[in-house]
Parts: C-alpha cells; structure tokens; sequence
C-alpha cells in the first residue's frame, strides 16, 4: 500500500507519521506542499503541526497551498485523505470536512492523552476494528469544534461523526470533553466517508514504551483494510 | 486605494478571549461593560482605481480566505 505525508512549512508531525505508516507496511512518500501532482496514493495523510505559523486562521494558509489541488481532486475522487490535529484544521479550511475548529473553550493548550469511542464503523478506517474505545493523544489549542445548526443535523443524519471524546468505558458526557467541542466531537467524516479528520494523533501511540498501543491497532486495521 | 476589512466571530459562537478581556475590564474597574468580542482587521492596499471593481475584490477575497462563514463575519469598511 502507498501513501503520501505532505509536508508543510511548520508541519512537525510528518515525520512521527512517516514511521508510523512504515512500521505497519506502507511504503510512504514525503510530498513537499509546493508540488503539483500527489504520487500514486492509496492513502494521503495531512500531518499535525502548525503550519504556515497558524496565521490568519489554523490550516487557512496550508488550505491553499499547490499540492492541495491535487490533494481536493484525490478526495474528490473518492481517495482517502487522513489529517490528524493540523491537517484536521486544513481538512474544515477546504470544506472536504463540514465545520470548523475554534480556540480550546479555556483558552489552554491541551497536551495529554484522552479516550475517544468510534461512533461509525461503516468506513475504510474503522471497520473491523475490535475496539470500541481508543486511548490517544491529543496536543492542539484550537481544537473546539463547531459548525451550525444546519450541518450539525447534516453530520449527524449521515454518520459522520467519526470518534468523540468519552471517558475509558465509552461514556460521551461533558467533563471528557477537553476542549469545548460540540457534542464532543473529536473526528468526522466527509459525506462518503473517505475524508476524515480528526484532533488526535494516532502517530503518537504506536510504541509500548513512548506511550500505548492503539495507534497500532488504527493502523493495523487501516492497511489491512485497504488491502 | 486602501480597503479595510473587519472580520469578528458570528454571534453564537463562543469567543473565549473576548470573555477573558471583558473579565480583566470588570477587574480593572470597567464595571459598565455589557459584552467584549474580539475580531481581526486587515488593511488592504489594492492598485485598482475604481472603488466599485475593488470592493468587490475585496469582498471575493473576504469569502475565499480572510474569513471563515462557517464561523465569522466581515464588513468591509469603503474604500479611502
């Protein structure tokens, strides 16, 4: 399986996402944000970061940049486009993702781990994946999820609420929201459920002795179901 | 010619920072304060002459970049 990380100015997840994708059997490819053309892909992730220094808004100045013409075509396409933290924050600036992400609702930036419970399994990310709650982590300041009315009853007739933050036991109440996200939000999907996005960083839980495990069963389950 | 844009949050969308500021006013004894909301302002220096054609640039650009719908409004503020 092949993948593409595209690397922005201020991106600084990529490479963490190049071992990761590599430690469970894609042969990944770093693109530089000022190529034209995606190569051959089955997978393209948009890493975490702070690219472009977070100006104007986080992701707006990235949402622009040449290789995401590509990058909107591949989804568009029907190609599955992952971003995680920043590259969610890109995904809602380009409208692939319905919403947007707001400042964290207290004003902090949150650095630790949180447990998320996958709400739709019916997708090439999450299905067949034993688990019904992961353990992840999560390091962003504007993360606080919103959108309106209108496109909240959207994403939620069309399943597309990918993960929301819970409490170890799969419980989605207020006081395991860290950030103030409606509905506890942590992740969606776009309409046909190619695009995701998502706060978290899969990338960071791949190894036992830096963190846990569930990274690994992400991307265990997500090669083998592209496979 | 010079163009200004306002952008600020819509009104139901939380604006934490606003709060924040209009806490530190009360403490500081600005107790006649109803509400604070803060916002971005762009100066935008254009080399079209015909003020029309130049708001309405502007205004493309308001909504392809300099703010998000989903989320803020912008006023253009006439062209000097």
């Amino acid at each position: 399986m092949k993948s593409s990380v595209i690397t922005f100015p201020g991106s600084n997840c990529d490479r963490d996402m190049d071992v990761a994708l590599k430690k469970f059997g894609f042969r990944n490819k770093m693109v530089w944000h000022e190529e034209d053309e995606l190569p051959k892909s089955d997978l393209v992730v948009l890493p975490g970061g702070f690219s472009y220094g977070d100006y104007l808004r986080c992701g707006s100045m990235a949402s622009k940049s040449k290789i995401m013409k590509s990058v909107i075509n591949f989804a568009n396409s029907g190609g599955m486009v992952m971003g995680i933290c920043n590259g969610f924050q890109i995904l809602v600036e380009t409208g692939l993702v319905p919403g947007a992400l707001l400042r964290n609702k207290y004003l902090e930036f949150i650095c630790k781990n949180v447990f998320v419970k996958i709400n739709n399994k019916n997708n090439g990310y999450f299905k067949n994946i034993r688990n019904d709650v992961l353990e992840l982590h999560i390091a962003h300041n504007e993360g606080n999820y919103f959108c309106t009315n209108d496109q909240l009853k959207e994403i939620e007739d069309n399943a597309q609420v990918a993960i929301n933050y819970c409490d170890p036991e799969g419980k989605i109440e207020e006081p395991f929201n860290p950030n103030g996200s409606m509905k506890n939000i942590a992740g969606i999907f776009n309409k046909a459920k190619n695009v995701l996005g998502m706060m978290p960083h899969p990338e960071r839980m791949i190894d036992t002795s830096l963190s846990g495990e569930d990274g690994s069963l992400f991307f265990k389950n997500l090669i083998n179901n592209l496979k | 010619m010079k163009i200004s844009v306002i952008v600020t949050l819509k009104k139901d969308v939380l604006d934490p920072q606003g709060k924040v500021i209009h806490q530190a006013l009360d403490g500081m004894g600005f107790n006649e304060v109803n509400e604070v909301r803060q916002g971005k302002y762009f100066e935008i220096d254009t080399q079209e002459t015909d003020p029309k054609k130049a708001k309405d640039k502007v205004e493309e650009m308001c909504k392809k970049l300099l703010a998000n719908l989903v989320i803020e409004n912008y006023r253009i503020i006439d062209a000097q």
